[in-house]
């Protein structure tokens, strides 16, 4: 195992699937100045420096995935991705199925999000559920090093079109890594950060962090909370959050992005459909408003779930409802 | 099923899913003349099947001479990327009309097995690949497949050419696409049909007069404007300009003067269309000039017209019985090919 930062571990997945797969490319606004190292081991063919010109960024990687490449965009802001909305959800989403299966696009479109920098809302915006929505697509969002190494190299060697967002505020923190070369996560298999009996607690990128220091509060007051951390958005391990709202009886879903039609009101309806009987409290949702975010330290914070909002929303439930004998 | 039949395409060899077939040739001014009499037929078919419920398409009847011509000029190494009104270059390419109209009618036997309808056609064996119909889609996506290209992914000095319109002209993503194909020396043959109209919109309203080819000459890219109604004009500035790009590996610009003789999209009554203009335009239909042109020269009789007219009937009406016998697609595949 080695300790390196998120940054440092997409940085390694790159390496090691460029030297591993000669039909892997990575193009963007300044990858080529931002991995010299790459240029030079892999020359200036593979990892191009493009126009900052999102959109055909997006779509040049698509028609070259339909012709046997592999590109890895790095479109920068997730809020870019709006230029390669076209590109994404129209041709690389759709058109393996128009043509009856006859192309594929296995390409990664990377971008990073979320709070912690103050860029404010044109350069930090939380999209992903938008991405869920269309048809075609894989959806990851890491949180610990070791997944951002994992689940790159598994997004390359996806032959689907897979969008790969990184929270900005941890591109900087460090986690163990293993060394395997060939070291990867399966996309569509969430973690269980931490084992709980009494609720469970769901999230991906960030958040993560926010619900495993709540758990740990909620710990000191008597309640056993899992952690489950999503990783992927799309596919969803729908069983995993279903084994442990079996278990718990109880689940709040905590992310950064808008409420609205987003991930935790999927995982209430999945709960609500598939574990009804289960349930022993309405599914909670924290989330960020309906609101661009704010450049503004005090009000961009304001948007993000804070470890005491969930230690409430547990306590307020675990209270409202009968705790189980097994959970005891 | 397709397997096995045979309509007599023009010197077509071989077919099988997934492999590659060496596409249609029009080697000669007769066959071009051919080739774009069953474009015709095909469509016109396809309007008159529309009348009577099937799928609306969008046609590209006056427009004939612009599909043959440029992929008369291409061979079995090339790739073409086209849009949404693409029957004449499928057709032109060599792609099999009872499994076009299969595709039209939403059968099994389609070339993408009902999925795409008119819109979206692609037939990867022939090189016809990513049809978009998002206005603008295909030139998104041609500069990535001549990137594959010049990075070995195709055969060698193989090029590869992108079917688009004035209205796409008018997209961001044009100017997008020639700056990179010309920033990144692509194997890039920009094709405009400048059909005059942009959906229900003329494009005199849109653009300045003259500004498509202006504009790809902005880019650094080296343009040709002809007439996109002759087809002999159109196949000798594609033959050199693909010719060009086979040596220099760069873009090429091509824009095809013509004019969308039916509606944006069937049905449609053109009740918007200056008559006068249309008729002026109808007066140079591409395949009136061809056939005065080759009966001028002695190259061809009535008795030969004649030939080749129930020829180009009977492989359309074989086209509509296949289509029709064809089955629908079962309910229960409605979800395969979504994901790899």
């Amino acid at each position: 195992m080695t300790r390196m930062t998120a940054e440092q571990a997409i940085h390694r997945a790159l390496r090691e699937e460029l030297g591993r797969d000669p039909s892997v490319l990575v193009m963007g606004e300044g990858v080529a100045t931002k991995h010299r190292d790459l240029v030079d081991a892999f020359g200036a063919m593979r990892v191009r420096n493009t126009p900052l010109a999102e959109a055909i960024i997006a779509g040049t990687a698509a028609g070259a995935a339909a012709s046997g490449l592999r590109p890895v965009i790095d479109l920068l802001f997730a809020p870019f991705m709006a230029y390669t909305m076209d590109v994404l959800v129209n041709s690389a989403g759709k058109l393996r199925y128009l043509s009856g299966g006859q192309f594929s696009f296995p390409l990664v479109a990377m971008a990073m999000t979320g709070t912690g920098w103050c860029v404010g809302g044109q350069h930090n915006h939380n999209l992903e559920a938008m991405f869920v929505q269309a048809p075609g697509l894989k959806v990851v969002m890491p949180s610990e090093s070791e997944d951002f190494l994992g689940l790159l190299k598994a997004a390359v060697r996806d032959d689907n079109p897979v969008v790969f967002l990184a929270d900005l505020g941890l591109l900087h923190r460090e986690g163990e890594v293993p060394d395997d070369g060939d070291f990867i996560v399966p996309i569509g298999k969430a973690a269980v950060r931490r084992k709980g009996a009494d609720l469970t607690l769901v999230s991906y990128a960030k958040a993560v962090g926010v619900c495993l220091q709540a758990a740990e509060e909620l710990q000191a007051r008597g309640i056993s909370a899992e952690v489950i951390d999503l990783r992927s958005l799309k596919p969803l391990d729908e069983e995993a959050v279903l084994q442990s709202v079996r278990k718990t009886g109880r689940l709040i879903v905590v992310h950064e992005a808008s409420g609205l039609c987003g991930i935790a009101a999927e995982l209430a309806a999945l709960a609500a459909t598939k574990a009804f009987d289960a349930l022993r409290a309405p599914v909670a949702r924290l989330t960020g408003p309906d609101a661009p975010a704010a450049s503004s330290w005090a009000l961009e914070q304001a948007i993000v779930p804070r470890s005491e909002a969930v230690v409430d929303a547990a306590l307020g439930m675990v209270e409202s409802s009968p705790r189980t004998a097994v959970a005891d | 099923m397709t397997d096995k039949a045979t309509d007599g395409a023009p010197q077509r060899a071989g077919f099988g899913a997934g492999t590659a077939v060496e596409p249609a040739r029009h080697s000669t001014p007769i066959q071009r003349l051919e080739t774009m009499m069953l474009i015709r037929a095909y469509e016109q078919r396809l309007v008159e099947l529309q009348r009577k419920g099937a799928p609306g398409t969008c046609t590209s009847v006056g427009q004939e001479a612009c599909a043959v011509g440029v992929v008369a000029a291409l061979d079995g190494r090339d790739r073409i990327v086209t849009n949404h009104r693409s029957a004449g270059h499928l057709v032109a390419r060599g792609a099999d009309p009872r499994r076009l109209m299969a595709e039209v009618l939403g059968r099994v036997d389609g070339y993408c097995g009902g999925r795409s309808g008119s819109l979206h056609i692609s037939v990867r064996e022939l090189g016809v690949v990513l049809t978009s119909t998002i206005v603008g889609g295909e030139l998104s996506l041609a500069p990535g497949v001549a990137l594959a290209q010049k990075m070995g992914r195709g055969k060698p000095g193989g090029i590869v050419t992108v079917f688009f319109g004035d209205g796409a002209a008018c997209e961001g993503i044009f100017h997008e696409a020639l700056n990179l194909a010309v920033q990144w020396q692509l194997p890039l043959l920009f094709v405009c049909e400048n059909n005059q109209w942009q959906a229900f919109v003329h494009r005199r309203e849109t653009m300045p007069d003259n500004a498509i080819a202006q504009w790809a000459q902005g880019h650094g890219l080296p343009t040709a404007t002809v007439d996109g109604n002759d087809v002999e004009a159109v196949h000798e500035v594609a033959a050199q300009a693909a010719q060009e790009i086979r040596v220099s590996g760069r873009p090429r610009f091509l824009e095809l003067v013509t004019y969308r003789q039916r509606g944006h999209f069937e049905p449609d009554d053109q009740a918007y269309v200056d008559p006068v203009e249309l008729q002026s335009w109808v007066e140079r239909d591409p395949i009136r000039v061809q056939r005065e042109r080759l009966l001028a020269g002695d190259l061809v009789d009535q008795a030969g017209l004649s030939a080749m007219e129930r020829r180009v009937r009977d492989r359309i009406e074989a086209a509509v019985a296949f289509a029709e016998a064809s089955p629908w697609p079962a309910p229960a595949s409605l979800l395969d090919h979504v994901y790899a």
